[in-house]
């Protein structure tokens, strides 16, 4: 088992190269100098060359790249074209926020997408079936920033029952977060759900046809037993590594819905980053993203080779 | 988000030994044909926008800003009084439009790489997967963001970063077609009687790869668009005054207490086309997958 965990570490560590060489190479293709950007509007060429000393810009390329990665590697991300606060900082500040989003959409996706996906697997062929078949559809289809924009409008417009926009951690005021958490955690895990609705039937009808499946419902045990106890147990293997990596979907997603609830985290600190021509924030943004989803990868696969007993003794 | 697998499943022997079927399957592919008919209504709103009697989508009308929908104007009016109808007609000129050519970016860039990493494998497909693998590695939206920041905001720069984005997942998905279909008899026969490596790849195994590919294509449009819509939305695609879906949401959220009409229809027209072609996609994998033979 260990031996396979190290070999999916190391496998990761070339897909890290190839992505920061990825990001580098983005940040080479900007249009404009951005050190224009950064010397501000009296555009000294003093300050200017004083910069690009600073960044070794002058350097062959293949030597920027080496320096600029050495950087990575110590956690320096660059900074802030813009505030030249550290790109790492701005992310670290803004992370918890999305993660506290991402971590609620989840239980959402969950909650809705499992048990639906078990009762349409439970009634095959059925109403049941087709309805959730097509609930799910829709949730594929639904653009989640115009289904939040409809929230609002009918939930804090028109209802006043939650706040339309804004953040509050659950730590410092947990009923205001859990109040402010609700649309857009509902609007993020919607699509979420919707897929491991269709995940989850698709695995429970394959292990509901199996042999041991067969064997408890012979033995007289009753449908619920079957289900529950022995069906679902086998069934959730894939659900749960699977839903390891829609954490980097759900990355993606928060970008849309926080700029809907006006939520001041990582997927608006990229847009806001993008529009103020802060390339430095971009650059770190999607390297710290891909980071996060290549662990992802890696802690799905080790808590697959974990809840497998074949690949655990193997 | 169809899966590779799922679309894998249309197979390599679903491509040519199935073509004869494959339309009447389709016809009475339920999936298909009601996803079908609601893409067509979108072709023919965006194909026909500019000869039906409706009003210029670029025409403001101060005497008529923020109008609820009414005799006159079916789906109100927007900040500048103009015509929401028109404005969505125009919008799916846009919304497909950024469907078909980051399908085709995607597909003239994923097709030739796919092909050459499961036909050669060895060091070609080790260099092309893990590039793949490193570009997967990005969230999608995150990635296509990040090429739109490069490249500017616009409906084209939005287009070409979708259909880049996108290039992983096709390359992906031709070369595992590739490989499985190198592997058959019928490829061992051509070597056999002299076929070089051109002729082969281009000749006997590129047909039998093409159903997954058009499925994916067909699923992958749905992404575009909402892609599109997205990107639009956060102000990174089609600009100002052209109508887009995206567009016209990100200027309605503005006005969501005053003008609430402004935010419904356009969400609904992206509903309804990603919903159509997510159907359409499945009722061609349905009538393209062996299995159901």
């Amino acid at each position: 088992m260990a031996t396979l965990i190290i070999r999916r570490f190391l496998i990761a560590i070339p897909t890290l190269f190839l992505v920061s060489l990825f990001v580098f190479a983005l940040q080479r293709a900007l249009p404009g100098d951005p050190f224009l950007v950064i010397a501000g509007e009296e555009r000294d060429p003093e300050v200017i060359a004083r910069l690009r000393e600073i960044y070794r810009m002058d350097d062959p390329i293949i030597v920027q790249f080496f320096a600029w990665l050495g950087q990575v590697m110590q956690g320096d991300f660059g900074r802030s074209l813009r505030t030249g606060e550290p790109v790492l900082g701005l992310i670290l500040q803004k992370l918890p926020v999305t993660i506290q989003l991402a971590t609620a959409s989840i239980l959402v996706a969950v909650a809705i997408g499992i048990p639906i996906g078990i009762l349409a697997a439970r009634h095959k062929g059925t109403v049941v079936d087709y309805s959730a078949s097509a609930v799910a559809l829709s949730g594929l289809s639904i653009p989640n920033f115009w289904f939040g924009i409809m929230l609002i409008l009918l939930v804090s417009v028109h209802l006043k029952w939650l706040p339309a926009s804004g953040y509050e951690s659950i730590f410092v005021h947990p009923w205001e977060a859990i109040q402010r958490l609700i649309m857009p955690a509902f609007v993020l895990g919607n699509g979420l759900a919707a897929f491991l609705m269709r995940h989850t039937r698709s695995a429970m009808l394959e292990v509901l046809r199996s042999d041991y499946v067969r064997t408890a419902r012979a033995k007289g045990l009753d449908e619920d037993t079957v289900v529950h106890r022995h069906a679902l147990r086998n069934a959730l293997v894939p659900i749960i590594t699977l839903t390891t990596l829609l954490f980097g979907e759900l990355l993606a997603g928060a970008v849309l819905t926080e700029q809907v609830f006006t939520i001041p985290g990582f997927g608006k600190l990229i847009v806001d980053a993008v529009f103020t021509r802060d390339y430095g924030v971009v650059q770190g943004v999607v390297l710290c993203t891909a980071i996060g989803f290549i662990l992802m990868n890696l802690l799905a696969d080790v808590l697959y080779i974990l809840v497998n007993p074949r690949l655990r003794t193997g | 988000m169809a899966s590779l697998d799922s679309v894998s499943a249309a197979g390599a022997a679903g491509g040519m030994k199935a073509r004869p079927g494959v339309l009447a399957r389709l016809i009475r592919n339920r999936s298909a044909l009601i996803g079908g008919s609601i893409v067509l209504v979108f072709v023919l709103m965006a194909v026909l926008a500019p000869v039906l009697p409706i009003a210029d989508p670029f025409k403001s009308n101060f005497l008529a800003i923020r109008k609820p929908p009414s005799e006159l104007y079916w789906f109100g009016t927007d900040e500048l009084g103009r015509d929401q109808v028109s404005r969505l007609f125009y919008g799916a000129q846009a919304s497909l439009l950024a469907g078909i050519v980051s399908v085709l970016i995607a597909v003239a860039i994923g097709l030739p790489f796919g092909l050459l990493a499961g036909w050669y494998g060895g060091w070609v497909d080790i260099v092309i997967s893990r590039v793949t693998e490193a570009l997967l590695a990005c969230p999608f939206l995150i990635l296509a963001i990040a090429f739109a920041a490069v490249l500017g905001p616009s409906l084209t720069n939005a287009m070409i970063a979708i259909g880049l984005s996108a290039v992983p997942i096709f390359i992906r998905l031709v070369r595992g077609q590739v490989m499985s279909v190198k592997a058959e008899d019928f490829v061992e026969g051509a070597r056999a009687v002299g076929a070089r490596d051109l002729r082969l790849m281009f000749r006997h195994v590129l047909p039998n790869t093409l159903s997954p590919i058009v499925v994916q294509s067909t699923l992958f449009m749905a992404q575009a668009i909402i892609l599109e819509a997205a990107l639009s939305f956060l102000g990174l695609g089609q600009q100002p005054p052209s109508p887009s879906w995206g567009q016209m949401l990100n200027v309605a959220k503005n006005f969501m207490e005053q003008a609430p009409w402004m935010s419904v229809a356009p969400g609904i027209c992206i509903f309804l086309a990603v919903l159509g072609f997510n159907l359409l996609g499945d009722g061609l994998r349905d009538a393209l997958d062996p299995k159901e033979n």
